[in-house]
C-alpha cells in the first residue's frame, strides 16, 4: 500500500518535468529515463542473477541500428522497425545467453565483453549496411512525437511500463530463483532447479528490456554509430546500475540521473570532466559501495532496527 | 572535517554553483551573437581540437570580439571525439545556451550526427573541418554550410591531374586508412588519375592506428610503382613517413599525399624524412601572399608553432562569419537572410591567399595549390606552393548533376576508369 503510494507520487512528480524544467532539461530527463531502462535491464543480471554483463550496450545498440536502418534506409514503417529492432536485440541476447550462461564471475564478464566487441566490429566494418564509422542518420520519430514534451511523456509511459514489468519479473518466484542462483548455484542445482535454463531466461528477458531502451534511443537520437554499441556504452550502463545500487532495480534511475547530470553540468566548467566523474565513482565506492539507493535502504533498515530493538531482540535485518 | 560536514559542504557547494550557472545563463540572453563551438578537447583527436579552438578564438580576439556592433560570445563545448557526445552537446548549446549558430567538430561522424540534428531545428551549422562529401552533395542540408572547409574528394583531384600530366607518373598505388574519409580522398584521386591515362596498380586499406606498415611497404617495393598516394592522418601519417624512410623507399618512389598527410600537425615533429612529398590543398603555410604570411607569423608568435589545417580552417571560418555578420548588420536572428549572406560572402584577402566563394551546394571553390614539403630557414619543414589550379570545385570539371548520379566513393567504388 505504502509502496503504491510512493510510485504514484513519483509518477505525479515526473509528470511535471516539462512544465518545471522546459527546453533542454526535458530532453535531458528523457535521456535519463532511456538510460535508466538500460541500467535496470543490466541490474536484472548483475544484481539479481549475480552475473555482471558487459554486452548490454551492444544489445541496446543493435535495436537502435535496426530501427534506424529499417525506418530510414529501407524506408519502412517506423513501428514495424521498432518491433524488428526489439526482436533483433532480443535475438542477440539469446545468442549471447547460449554462449555465456555456462560461465560465471570474471569469465562471464570477459565473454560478454568479447561478444559485445564482435557486434561493435560488425557495425564498424559492415559499411554497406551500417554506414561504417559514419553511422546511420534519420529522424524516424513519428510526427506526433516531434514535440519535446510529448516525446517525454511517451518515454515516461514506456519506462513506467517496462519498470513495472521488470519489477514484477524480479520479485516473481522466478526472480527469486535468480537470486537463489546468485547466492549459491550448487544449492539451487541440488534443489532440482535447471540453473542454466533459468539463467538463459533471465539473460533473454534482460536483453529484451535493453532492446526496448535501444529502440527508444533511436527515436531520441535520430542517429546511431559504432560508439552506441561500443564497450563504453555497456560500461556506462553498468556504472549507472552500480552507482544507483546493484540489486535494487530502482537504483538505476538514481545512477542514470547522477551520471548524465555529471556529464552535462561538470563539462560546463571544465574540459577535464571525465576526471571529475572518476573522482565521483571513487568516492561513491568508498562511502557507498552498495550504491546510493542501497545505502539509503541500509540506513533506513538500521533506523528501523534501532527503533524495534528495545521491543524485541529477535527482529531480523531486511534486505540482502 | 568529519564525513558529515564534508558531505554537507559538498552539497552546499554543488547547489551554489548550479544556481550561479543559472544566473549567468539568464544574463546571457541579451545582446551578443552567440556561437556554439564544438571541438574534440578529449579523445583520440584532442590535439586537433585544441588547435581548432586556438584558430577560432585567435580571429575573434584580433577583432576585439565584436562584429557589426554586436559582441561575439563563443561557447566552447567538448565533443569528446564521439558522435553521441557531440549530439548531446549540440542539443545543449541550441536548447539551453540559445546559440545563434553552431560551428566546428572534427571527425566526420561527429559532424554528420550534429548535421542530422540541425536539419530538424534549422540552426545554422558551419563545418570548416568536416569533409564528408555528401553533406554538400547528395544529402545536402541547406543550413549546413562548409565555410572555409572542403569536401574530401575535392582536394586530391588536382594532385592526380598534376601527377599524370606534369609529373609523368604512370602507375600509382594508393595506401589509405580504411574509413570513409580515406575512401573519398582516394576515390577522388583514383578517378582523375585513371581518367588521365594513369593506372592505379593497387589499393591498400589498413585499419586506423596501424603501428607497423612493413607488410604494405614490402608489397609496394616489390610492385615498384612510379608513385604512391598516401591518405593518412595523425600518428599513422607520422609512422608511415618514418617507415617509408627506413625502408629506403624515399627517393626511389615518388611519395604523394592527401593534404592531412603533410599537414603541420604531422610534419612539425618530423625532420628530413618528410622532405619532398607532394600534396594538394587550398592552404599553404609557406605561401608568399601577404595575408598568408601575416597569419602564419601571428599564429607562430601566439602559439609557438606553425598553423595546422585545424587552426587555419577555423580562423578562416571565423573570418567568413565576420564578413557575413557585417553583411546583415549583425541580424543573425533572421536565419534565411543570414544564410543567404553567408553563401554570398567572397573572401578576397584571407590567409587562403586567393579569392574564395561558395558553389550552389555550400562548398567553397578554391584555387588549389600543389605543394611540396621543404625545409624552411630554421630547420623546420613546411609546405610551399609549386603550382596552382584555379577554381577547383567539389565537382572538378564534371557537371554537378552528372557527378551526383555516380555512387558515393567507398571501398568498393573508387571511380577507377569510370567516366562521367
Amino acid at each position: 500500500m505504502k509502496r503504491a503510494a510512493m510510485v504514484a507520487a513519483c509518477l505525479a512528480a515526473m509528470a511535471f518535468v516539462p512544465a518545471l524544467l522546459p527546453g533542454y532539461n526535458t530532453t535531458l530527463v528523457t535521456e535519463m529515463l532511456i538510460f535508466a531502462t538500460l541500467a535496470m535491464s543490466i541490474d536484472i543480471l548483475a544484481g539479481y542473477a549475480g552475473r555482471t554483463p558487459l554486452c548490454h550496450g551492444a544489445i541496446f545498440g543493435v535495436a537502435t541500428y535496426v530501427v534506424l536502418y529499417y525506418a530510414s534506409v529501407a524506408g519502412g514503417n517506423v513501428w514495424v522497425g521498432v518491433l524488428l529492432g526489439i526482436a533483433a536485440g532480443t535475438l542477440t541476447a539469446v545468442v549471447f545467453a547460449l554462449l555465456a550462461i555456462r560461465t560465471s564471475g570474471v569469465y562471464f564478464l570477459l565473454l560478454t565483453l568479447a561478444m559485445g566487441m564482435i557486434i561493435w566490429g560488425i557495425c564498424l566494418r559492415w559499411t554497406s549496411v551500417t554506414g561504417g564509422e559514419n553511422g546511420i542518420r534519420g529522424t524516424v520519430k513519428p510526427e506526433w512525437l516531434a514535440d519535446q514534451a510529448r516525446f517525454y511523456y511517451f518515454v515516461l509511459v514506456v519506462t513506467a511500463l517496462t519498470t513495472a514489468a521488470m519489477w514484477r519479473f524480479v520479485s516473481s518466484p522466478f526472480g527469486l530463483t535468480l537470486r537463489g542462483i546468485k547466492e549459491s548455484e550448487s544449492r539451487m542445482r541440488a534443489l532440482g532447479y535447471n540453473v542454466s535454463l533459468h539463467l538463459f531466461i533471465g539473460f533473454t528477458v534482460s536483453g529484451f528490456f535493453a532492446a526496448i531502451a535501444g529502440a527508444l534511443y533511436a527515436f531520441y537520437n535520430s542517429f546511431v554509430s559504432p560508439s552506441t554499441v561500443a564497450l563504453g556504452q555497456s560500461v556506462e550502463g553498468l556504472l549507472m546500475a552500480i552507482v544507483g545500487g546493484v540489486g535494487t532495480l530502482f537504483g538505476a534511475f538514481i545512477g542514470s540521473v547522477v551520471i548524465i547530470a555529471l556529464e552535462n553540468f561538470v563539462s560546463l566548467y571544465t574540459e577535464r570532466w571525465s576526471m571529475v566523474m572518476g573522482a565521483v565513482f571513487i568516492l561513491a565506492m568508498i562511502f557507498a559501495p552498495e550504491g546510493i539507493l542501497g545505502k539509503i535502504y541500509s540506513l533506513l533498515a538500521r533506523r528501523r532496527e534501532a527503533r524495534a530493538a528495545p521491543l524485541s531482540k529477535s527482529s531480523t535485518a531486511t534486505g540482502s | 572535517m568529519d564525513r558529515r560536514t564534508f558531505v554537507k559542504t559538498a552539497a552546499a557547494t554543488a547547489v551554489a554553483s548550479t544556481t550561479a550557472a543559472w544566473g549567468t545563463l539568464a544574463r546571457a540572453q541579451g545582446e551578443p551573437i552567440r556561437i556554439g563551438l564544438l571541438a574534440p578537447l578529449t579523445g583520440v583527436v584532442a590535439a586537433g581540437g585544441k588547435e581548432m579552438v586556438e584558430g577560432f578564438s585567435m580571429y575573434w580576439d584580433s577583432v576585439g570580439k565584436k562584429s557589426a556592433g554586436r559582441a561575439i560570445e563563443v561557447i566552447v563545448e567538448d565533443d569528446a571525439s564521439n558522435p553521441d557526445t557531440a549530439l548531446q552537446k549540440a542539443r545543449r548549446l541550441v536548447e539551453q545556451r540559445n546559440v545563434h549558430m553552431l560551428a566546428g567538430d572534427l571527425l566526420a561522424n561527429t559532424g554528420l550526427a550534429v548535421a542530422e540534428y540541425v536539419r530538424g531545428t534549422g540552426t545554422p551549422y558551419f563545418i570548416p573541418i568536416i569533409a564528408a562529401d555528401d553533406l554538400t552533395q547528395r544529402k545536402r542540408i541547406p543550413n549546413v554550410v562548409r565555410i572555409a572547409g572542403y569536401s574530401a574528394s575535392q582536394m586530391p583531384r588536382p594532385l592526380a591531374d598534376w601527377a599524370a600530366k606534369k609529373k609523368g607518373l604512370k602507375r600509382i598505388i594508393t595506401v589509405s586508412q580504411d574509413y570513409t574519409f580515406g575512401h573519398e580522398q582516394c576515390g577522388g584521386f583514383a578517378q582523375v588519375f585513371s581518367n588521365a591515362g594513369g593506372t592505379i596498380a593497387q589499393q591498400f586499406w589498413h585499419p586506423l592506428n596501424t603501428a607497423d606498415f612493413s607488410p604494405y611497404l614490402a608489397q609496394i617495393a616489390s610492385l615498384s610503382p612510379d608513385g604512391v598516394f598516401a591518405m593518412e592522418t595523425g600518428a599513422d601519417a607520422t609512422r608511415f613517413i618514418q617507415q617509408w624512410n627506413n625502408f629506403g623507399l624515399k627517393g626511389k618512389i615518388q611519395l604523394l599525399g592527401a593534404q592531412n598527410f603533410t599537414d603541420q600537425s604531422v610534419i612539425r615533429t618530423l625532420g628530413a624524412e618528410c622532405e619532398g612529398i607532394f600534396s594538394s590543398a587550398h592552404f599553404c603555410e609557406g605561401n608568399d601572399a601577404p595575408a598568408t604570411r601575416k597569419f602564419v607569423a601571428d599564429y607562430e608568435k601566439q602559439f609557438g608553432k606553425l598553423p595546422s589545417l585545424y587552426g587555419f580552417s577555423m580562423y578562416s571560418g571565423a573570418l567568413w562569419l565576420d564578413a557575413a555578420f557585417k553583411a546583415v548588420n549583425g541580424k543573425v536572428e533572421d536565419r534565411p537572410t543570414f544564410l543567404k549572406a553567408v553563401n554570398a560572402v567572397q573572401l578576397k584577402d584571407s590567409p587562403l591567399g586567393r579569392p574564395v566563394r561558395l558553389d550552389e551546394y555550400g562548398n567553397p571553390i578554391y584555387d588549389v595549390f600543389i605543394r611540396e614539403t621543404k625545409r624552411r630557414s630554421g630547420g623546420k619543414f613546411w609546405n610551399v606552393p609549386v603550382e596552382a589550379y584555379p577554381g577547383v570545385s567539389q565537382f572538378w570539371t564534371y557537371k554537378p548533376e552528372d557527378y551526383m548520379k555516380q555512387p558515393p566513393y567507398s571501398r568498393t567504388f573508387q571511380g577507377i576508369n569510370a567516366k562521367i
